[in-house]
């Protein structure tokens, strides 16, 4: 289990039940001990119900038709739904976009994060509090004592996902999986959830999957970018080479399509992204892309390394 | 020429509790904003700002409680009911969503002819001028004979916009009009709203809470906190300066500029809370003493920039 990756997904594929086509898939990534790897991408191309499955989670239409997600090393998919439980919260947990709609209204936050505590660790009574205690603080909520007692319409957007932290933190695990986590603050708000997350992993050794639409947010925290497009990844690199050497022609178009300081031209991408079902058999992104070649159309491009850790799926790279 | 005008213009809200009435909310304070012809002005702020109830004073759907509002040089308020009545195909608007803006139950030729169709503009003609407003805004001619629900966000957001232009209004409200969509197709509506500006010449209040998307297209930018102006001024002083404490922390919030700036202390405050002095002045890396007990005016610093800071 030591030295090699903390999460491993081997040629995952998800379906709908009673559908033939895929949803998402396949997709294989790793994430090390420690590392903050950002899964980007629009919406429908797969990027949260493959962040789900890290845990061993699928919305009831759902299926893994193939493939495997390995924590440490044991398949998470091998497992049955009650062994799979143990894994939640104790190896890896989960923080969602909207903090209103992930707590409960009618329990206040402080009993909320005693409660994983107590289901996870074991703790009751005055343990719990002060454990809850130890993790508001070091999530950076100002005044837990009062805290404890509030209930999460009394929080602003900021503290209830600082309260969210604290609960997913609650069963020291070692892999946080945050999908769209400061997708519905303010910026100024999401600067500080960053900076949160960034110090965590520095003092916990905490692995992030990090999942965002958002490419400038996976450039201010991610270590590794993977890009993904219609249920598959099209790039996998280090941040600093994604961002310097864009390989992919849909990363280069994502980049080319945000609004940065200073740009006066947006290059806006033709058309929209093939529903599952509806994905070509060659390249999934050949309809759109503007250097498509003939062979494009016929070829689904494999993954291609472009140097140790930089890869593509593309066929004219 | 000036198209749109609000001069001092404040906005409170009552609250309403169990018992009795509740506190006063002041979402908007002594707000002085012009929107000139041909002009894209950006409005920019953090969640509860007030913004939208900005939005909705220069649409005139709420009436200020103290200041005016001038539409095409009228004092729009004073004017008799036909009158106000037949100004306001010129004002119009899009809003974020547009599925929760558009009726799912009618077609998209229903709902981009509805503004025609109320000023008695006969089927056959309002039908051919739908025709073309979808060909501007870029949909297939075929969508005006499908519901809301068949098309994508991207098309939804188009179709809202035809909507909005088919009266050929003065002033087009856009309320966050990208914010729920993804970033390529962000791309595609920022840019059609560009080239629609540029075609019909009329005047934008753009109203979002994403600084670059904002300066991408506005000429000129108004930055609020707390229902107060703090900051206005051509785009090109936005990367310059010398700017609001607020406006800085905006641009060093900005996430993948490379910039590694101390993120700001707290949340915006409450509109119930408002602090005394200088709004800002509890999450302020700047604030003196003075700052605690004056409000800065909006000062202006260089021609056309505004700042509203004892310490600009």
């Amino acid at each position: 289990m030591e030295g090699g990756p903390l999460l491993r997904i081997e040629n995952l594929v998800l379906g709908l039940k009673g559908r033939s086509y895929p949803l998402v898939g396949p997709v294989s990534l790793a994430v090390d001990r420690g590392e903050i790897f950002g899964l980007v991408g629009e919406s429908g191309c797969g990027k949260s119900l493959t962040g789900l499955a890290c845990l061993g989670l699928f919305p009831p239409a759902v299926t893994p038709l193939s493939g495997r997600v390995l924590i440490g090393g044991d398949d998470l998919l091998a497992l049955s739904e009650n062994e799979r439980r143990f894994f939640r919260g104790r190896r890896v947990a989960l923080v969602f976009q909207e903090p209103l709609s992930a707590l409960n209204p009618v329990l206040t936050v402080g009993h909320q994060v005693e409660e994983v505590l107590r289901l996870h660790r074991g703790l009751s009574g005055t343990a719990a509090r002060e454990e809850t205690l130890r993790l508001f603080s070091e999530v950076g909520l100002p005044d837990p004592e009062t805290r404890l007692r509030n209930y999460p319409h009394e929080l602003s957007g900021g503290m209830r996902q600082r309260v969210m932290i604290a609960m997913a933190l609650a069963g020291n695990p070692d892999l946080l999986v945050a999908d769209e986590p400061t997708t519905a603050l303010d910026v100024t708000v999401q600067a500080q959830i960053l900076a949160l997350l960034l110090e965590l992993r520095k003092r916990r050794g905490l692995a992030v999957l990090f999942i965002s639409h958002d490419l400038t947010v996976i450039r201010e925290v991610a270590d590794r970018v993977a890009v993904m497009y219609a249920g598959e990844i099209v790039e996998l690199a280090p941040r600093e080479s994604l961002f310097a050497h864009p390989s992919h022609p849909y990363t280069r178009a994502l980049l080319e399509a945000f609004p940065r300081l200073g740009v006066r031209q947006l290059r806006a991408l033709p058309g929209q992204v093939p529903p599952p079902g509806h994905w070509p058999a060659g390249c999934r992104f050949a309809p759109r892309c503007p250097e498509k070649v003939p062979a494009c159309e016929k070829e689904h491009p494999a993954m291609k390394a472009l140097s140790a850790e930089h890869a593509v799926r593309c066929l004219r790279r | 020429m000036k198209v749109l005008e609000l001069k001092g213009v404040s906005k409170s809200y009552r609250l309403r509790r169990f018992w009795g009435r509740g506190a006063e909310l002041t979402v908007l304070r002594e707000i002085d904003l012009t929107l000139h012809r041909n002009e894209v002005l950006g409005l920019v702020g953090e969640s509860g700002c007030g913004k939208s109830t900005l939005a909705r004073l220069a649409l005139a759907l709420e009436r200020p409680d103290r200041g005016e509002m001038r539409f095409l040089g009228e004092p729009f308020w004073e004017l008799p009911g036909r009158r106000r009545k037949s100004l306001r195909p010129g004002l119009q608007a899009v809003f974020q969503d547009p599925a929760a803006s558009l009726n799912p139950r009618h077609k998209i030729e229903a709902l981009i002819t509805e503004p025609l169709r109320l000023q008695g503009v006969p089927r056959t003609e309002a039908r051919e001028r739908a025709a073309e407003m979808c060909r501007l805004v870029g949909l297939p001619e075929e969508v005006l004979s499908c519901f809301p629900h068949q098309l994508s966000g991207g098309q939804r957001q188009r179709v809202a916009l035809a909507r909005a232009l088919i009266p050929e209004p003065a002033v087009v409200v856009l309320d966050e009009p990208t914010s729920a969509l993804d970033v390529s197709v962000q791309a595609q509506i920022l840019n059609l709203l560009v080239d629609l500006q540029k075609r019909f010449g009329m005047s934008y209040l753009f109203i979002s809470h994403d600084l670059p998307v904002v300066l991408y297209l506005s000429h000129r930018v108004a930055v609020m906190y707390l229902g107060e102006i703090v900051e206005l001024g051509p785009r090109e002083v936005f990367f310059s300066g010398p700017l609001h404490p607020y406006t800085e922390a905006l641009l060093a919030a900005i996430p993948g500029e490379g910039r590694s700036v101390k993120p700001l202390r707290g949340d915006p405050p409450s509109l119930l809370r408002r602090p005394p002095g200088c709004v800002f002045h509890p999450r302020c890396p700047e604030a003196g003493a003075l700052c605690h007990r004056e409000k800065p005016p909006l000062r202006e610093i260089s021609p056309g920039h505004l700042v509203a800071c004892h310490k600009r």
